[in-house]
């Protein structure tokens, strides 16, 4: 059978990051939305990062949500992913690799984190417990 | 094989039952090469992303200790690393079209898209290391202290990935403009795209982390 890249001619029920619909003026729409929310991200963690509009301690947590929100930008719009029932597989290999991603990054700063404590001389312990 | 009259699962239209629409889909057979190498390519960029996150998590616990040397509100700017990541976000869209237009046949679209890419890859590139070259002229190069070491690491690393992706770009044109629009080809060409997407989003990953939040 002729694989030309258009979608509607798949045989199969599944779908790949990036290979979809891609009729004509969807994709270009899906493209450009993408940009321009990505550009508002983007414009919105530089504004958050300088202004001081946001209580100082809430700031990185409001730049990690919104870097969160682009890359789910770049992932629906840019890749495609979507949560259909012919995406499962995608979505199922990134929920992998988030994890995976989490447990890596949030255990060595966990374990790092004791471990400095732990190895703190006693003078310093003692400091710490004046304070 | 169980079929439709076992009354096994629970069908919610008239149409077709669960099981029907299974022995419809196993029946169709695996899925297209398209398909499979698309999503091949994409387990592969998430076991590259776990790389990256590991240099991130050392990023992240190393940001403090800089031996009394210079620090991260020191040494970055941030109005370079928006340029940065205009740069990559713009490449990243051109990217995109380039595709759209090729699967559409019009390859002058195509090659003006990519052009596109290149430039905007490399003008990233040039960005990156001016950076990299102002910060060893000040002694703050990878060896002073284990935040730079660090960033180094991890920055760097994203930057050999936009390099070697660059190189591959142009081998991928060229492929274009000698092979045509052939099967293999335009396979190749998807995980190019995809590479590129996901190493914008590696960068969001990084400007927020280093640039944003570390320069505070």
């Amino acid at each position: 059978m002729n694989q030309e890249p258009t979608a509607s001619l798949e045989p199969s029920h599944d779908k790949a990051p990036g290979i979809g619909e891609d009729a004509a003026p969807e994709s270009f729409l899906a493209y450009t939305a993408g940009l321009v929310f990505a550009l508002l991200l983007t414009g919105a963690s530089f504004f958050v990062a300088q202004s001081h509009l946001i209580w100082g301690p809430g700031v990185p947590v409001g730049l990690a949500v919104l870097a969160i929100a682009q890359m789910g930008v770049h992932l629906v719009f840019f890749l495609q992913l979507s949560t259909g029932p012919d995406n499962t597989n995608n979505v199922l290999a990134l929920a992998f690799g988030v994890l995976i991603v989490t447990l890596v990054v949030s255990g060595s700063l966990w374990i790092m984190a004791h471990l400095n404590a732990n190895m703190m001389p006693p003078s310093a312990i003692m400091e710490m417990r004046a304070k | 094989m169980s079929t439709p009259a076992a009354g096994v699962g629970t069908s919610a239209s008239p149409g077709t039952s669960r099981e029907e629409e299974s022995v419809r889909i196993r029946a169709a057979g695996p899925a297209s090469v398209r398909i499979v190498v698309a999503y091949g390519f994409w387990i592969f960029l998430l076991s590259d992303i776990i790389m990256f996150s590991a240099l991130f998590a050392a990023y992240a616990v190393l940001s403090g200790q800089t031996a009394g040397g210079p620090t991260a509100q020191e040494l970055f700017d941030i109005r370079r690393a928006g340029a940065e990541t205009l740069c990559l976000l713009f490449s990243s869209y051109a990217c995109g079209l380039g595709e759209l237009c090729i699967h559409r046949r019009r390859m002058g679209g195509f090659y003006a898209f990519f052009a596109a890419t290149l430039v905007l890859g490399c003008a990233f590139l040039a960005l990156e290391f001016n950076e990299f070259a102002s910060l060893v002229a000040r002694g703050a190069g990878p060896s002073r202290s284990a935040f730079l070491s660090a960033f180094f690491s991890l920055v760097g690393l994203h930057g050999a990935h936009v390099t070697i992706g660059l190189v591959w770009l142009l081998f991928m044109v060229a492929q274009v403009a000698a092979q045509g629009r052939k099967d293999f080809v335009l396979r190749r060409l998807h995980c190019f795209s995809l590479f590129w997407h996901a190493l914008d989003i590696v960068w969001i990953a990084l400007l927020t982390l280093v640039y944003l939040i570390g320069a505070r």
